[in-house]
C-alpha cells in the first residue's frame, strides 16, 4: 500500500475575492489548513491545500459551488541538511518520474520538513524511494490533526 | 444501392411536385385554421380564410410567423393536435430568449427521419454504412434527427452524441465508421485531433460527412475534407421545422435541395415582406405542409440566402438553397469579422459545454478585444494547470476555425455566469465608437 496524502485541489477564478471566499468556507467548516500552494495563470489559479480533515472541507466547498477535487500526493520526509532535497530529486529524475508540481511545509509537532510531490506514478515513486531509504509519510506520520 | 432514398419523390417532375405541394398546402391550411387558434387569429386579422388558399400560388396571402410568435406560444400554444397524439418534443436552446418547444406525432417523426435518410443516401450512404452521429442528443434535434435517418437507411448507427473526442476516434477506428454526422466545427476539431495523434486519414474508413447546424465556409469544407479524407455534405434544418433535413446537399455540392414535398421555401425581402423571385437574395421563409403537431406556416427563419431552381446533375428536382450567410439579427462585427453569438454557442454545444456563456467585446488602443467566458465542466477540473489550459486551447481553436478570428477563452466556475429569466445577456459590448 502506497502512502499518500489527500490534497484538496480547488479552482480559483482570477477575480477579486475568490480566495477569500474559499478561505472563509474552509474556516467556517472548522478545518485547519496545514500547507498551501497556489498555481496561477493569466486566467485562473489552482489552490492546493493540505488540511487536517479533508472530508468536511470538501463537502463545504462543494456546497458553496466551488470546483474541488481530491488528489493523491506523496509527502517525502526530508532531513534538515544541505543536499537532502537534491538527493530525492536526482533519484526521481534518474528514473524518469516526472514531477507535476511540488511544495514544502514543516510539521510543527515533529519538527520535520516535508516536500509534497504530485507525480505521474505514485506507486513507482514510492517503491523507488523506499528502496533508497527515503521516508514517505502518510496522514498519521504527518500528524495533521 | 440506389442514388436516392425515395426516387419517386426526389426526382418528381416539377409540375407534379407543385401539384402535390398545392394539395398538401390546402389541407394544411384547414388543419391549422381549425386546430391552431393562434394562427387562426392571425389569418382572421389579415382577412384570409382557408377557402382563399387554392394552391402554392396563394401562399403569399397567408400571414408570417416569426420567432417571436413561436416564443409567445411557449410552451404549447403552437401544438395543433392533442397532447396524447404527441410522442416527442425537441426544443431550441433559448439563449436568445424564451425557448421554442416543438411537438411531434409519430407521423411527424417518420417524415423527419425520411428527410434525414434522403440526406444520408445523397451523401452516398446505404445499409452497409456505419453512421457515427456526433451531434448532441437530447432536446437539440441534431442527434436524434440523423439517428432516425440512419435507422431508416439501415446503417449501423452509433449514437455517440457530441464531445469526448478520444472516444469518438476510438469508435471510428474500432468500428470502421464510414459517415460522420456532426457540426462542421466539431468535424474540424476531430480532424485536428487525428493529426495530433498521428493518425492519417488513410487509417480510418470515413468516406463522407454530413455537417450542419451552424454557418461554415467553403474553406472550412475543404479543410475538413482534407483532414478526414472525406467528401463533406451540408445539411440544413431548424427545430421550428423539425430539425436537420429540411434541406440537404447532393454530390454536386452546390447548394442544398429542399425537401419540397414537406416544406415550401420562399425568399422574401426582409424589410417589406414581399416575395422575391428565385435567384434573388433575401430572407428564407418556410411552410411545413405535412407536419401534424407543430405545423409552422410561413415561418421567417431570419436566414439570408438564395434559392436556385433548375436541373441538378444528381437528377433531383427539389429547389436548391445556398448556404445561409447567417441570421439577420444579433450579429457582431469584431476586428472587421462578422461574428454571430449562435456560432459560439454551436461550438460550445458541439464540445459538450453549457450554452450559458458570455462574450465580452471592448476596444483597447484601437483594436477590438474579444473574450469568451465559458463555464467549465466539473469533470474537466484537474489539479494541474496544463490540463485546464489544454481545454482552453481546444475551445480557442474550435472558435477560430468557426469564426476566422480567435477569442480569448476563459474557463469559469460552473453556474457562475448569471442566468436570466428573460433575454439572457450573452454579449457585453463595451466599445464606445
Amino acid at each position: 500500500m502506497v502512502k499518500t496524502i489527500d490534497q484538496l485541489s480547488i479552482f480559483v477564478e482570477n477575480k477579486a475575492g475568490s480566495l477569500v471566499q474559499i478561505a472563509d468556507v474552509i474556516g467556517a467548516s472548522g478545518v485547519d489548513i496545514r500547507a498551501m500552494s497556489l498555481a496561477d495563470t493569466a486566467d485562473f489559479g489552482i489552490l492546493r491545500l493540505i488540511v487536517d480533515r479533508p472530508e468536511p472541507a470538501l463537502e463545504a466547498l462543494r456546497e458553496n459551488g466551488c470546483i474541488v477535487s481530491v488528489t493523491k500526493v506523496i509527502a517525502v520526509e526530508i532531513s534538515d541538511t544541505p543536499g537532502s532535497l537534491s538527493k530525492v530529486l536526482a533519484l526521481l529524475a534518474e528514473h524518469e518520474i516526472f514531477i507535476e508540481y511540488s511544495y514544502a511545509f514543516i510539521s510543527r509537532k515533529k519538527g520535520n520538513a516535508y516536500v509534497i510531490f504530485r507525480l505521474q506514478d505514485n506507486e513507482k515513486a514510492a517503491a523507488l524511494l523506499a528502496e533508497n531509504g527515503i521516508a514517505v509519510a502518510d496522514k498519521d506520520d504527518l500528524d495533521l490533526c | 444501392m440506389s442514388k436516392y432514398y425515395q426516387p419517386e419523390i426526389e426526382t418528381m417532375p416539377q409540375e407534379e411536385l407543385r401539384k402535390l405541394q398545392s394539395e398538401r398546402l390546402v389541407a394544411q391550411v384547414k388543419h391549422v385554421y381549425n386546430d391552431l387558434p393562434y394562427y387562426r387569429n392571425l389569418m382572421d386579422e389579415k382577412g384570409v380564410k382557408p377557402e382563399d388558399i387554392h394552391g402554392v400560388e396563394d401562399l403569399h396571402k397567408l400571414p408570417f410567423l416569426s420567432k417571436a410568435d413561436l416564443r409567445n406560444c411557449y410552451p404549447e400554444g403552437m401544438r395543433a393536435v392533442p397532447k396524447s397524439e404527441c410522442v416527442r418534443i425537441h426544443s431550441t436552446s433559448g439563449t436568445t430568449g424564451k425557448r421554442v418547444m416543438a411537438f411531434y406525432t409519430q407521423h411527424d417523426i417518420d417524415l423527419w427521419d425520411d428527410c434525414c435518410a434522403r440526406a444520408i443516401v445523397a451523401a452516398g450512404g446505404d445499409k452497409e454504412d456505419v453512421l457515427q452521429v456526433a451531434y448532441g442528443y437530447g432536446l437539440f434535434t441534431g442527434g436524434m434527427g440523423l439517428h432516425g435517418g440512419g435507422h431508416k437507411v439501415g446503417c449501423l448507427t452509433l449514437p455517440m452524441s457530441s464531445g469526448n473526442t478520444d472516444r469518438q476516434i476510438q469508435f471510428m477506428q474500432d468500428l470502421g465508421s464510414t459517415i460522420l454526422c456532426c457540426t462542421p466545427s466539431y468535424a474540424a476539431y476531430i480532424g485536428e485531433t487525428l493529426k495530433e495523434r498521428g493518425i492519417s486519414p488513410d487509417e480510418i474508413q470515413l468516406k463522407a460527412g454530413i455537417f450542419g447546424a451552424e454557418a461554415w465556409s467553403d474553406e472550412m469544407r475543404h479543410d475538413i475534407e482534407k483532414a478526414l479524407g472525406i467528401k463533406a455534405y451540408d445539411i440544413y434544418g431548424l427545430t421550428e421545422l423539425s430539425g436537420p433535413g429540411v434541406s440537404f446537399e447532393c454530390e454536386e455540392q452546390t447548394g442544398m435541395h429542399v425537401n419540397e414535398d414537406h416544406f415550401i421555401a420562399e425568399i422574401i425581402d426582409p424589410e417589406t415582406g414581399e416575395v422575391l423571385p428565385d435567384g434573388e437574395q433575401g430572407e428564407l421563409v418556410f411552410t411545413a405542409i405535412t407536419k401534424e403537431a407543430f405545423p409552422v406556416m410561413r415561418y421567417r427563419t431570419r436566414d439570408i440566402c438564395v434559392l436556385h431552381r433548375g436541373k441538378c446533375s444528381c437528377g433531383r428536382t427539389f429547389v436548391k438553397m445556398g448556404r445561409p450567410r447567417g441570421r439577420t439579427d444579433d450579429m457582431l462585427i469584431i476586428r472587421g469579422v462578422n461574428v454571430f453569438p449562435s456560432q459560439i454557442e454551436t461550438v460550445l454545444i458541439s464540445l459538450g459545454y453549457s450554452s450559458n456563456y458570455q462574450i465580452v467585446v471592448d476596444r483597447v488602443n484601437n483594436t477590438d478585444t474579444f473574450d469568451v467566458n465559458v463555464e467549465m465542466k466539473p469533470e474537466q477540473f484537474s489539479d494541474t494547470v496544463r490540463h485546464i489550459t489544454r481545454y482552453e486551447k481546444e475551445l480557442v481553436e474550435a472558435m477560430r476555425s468557426m469564426l476566422g478570428i480567435s477569442p480569448k477563452v476563459h474557463l469559469v466556475t460552473p453556474k457562475s455566469i448569471a442566468r436570466s429569466e428573460g433575454k439572457a445577456v450573452r454579449v457585453i459590448d463595451k466599445r464606445k465608437i
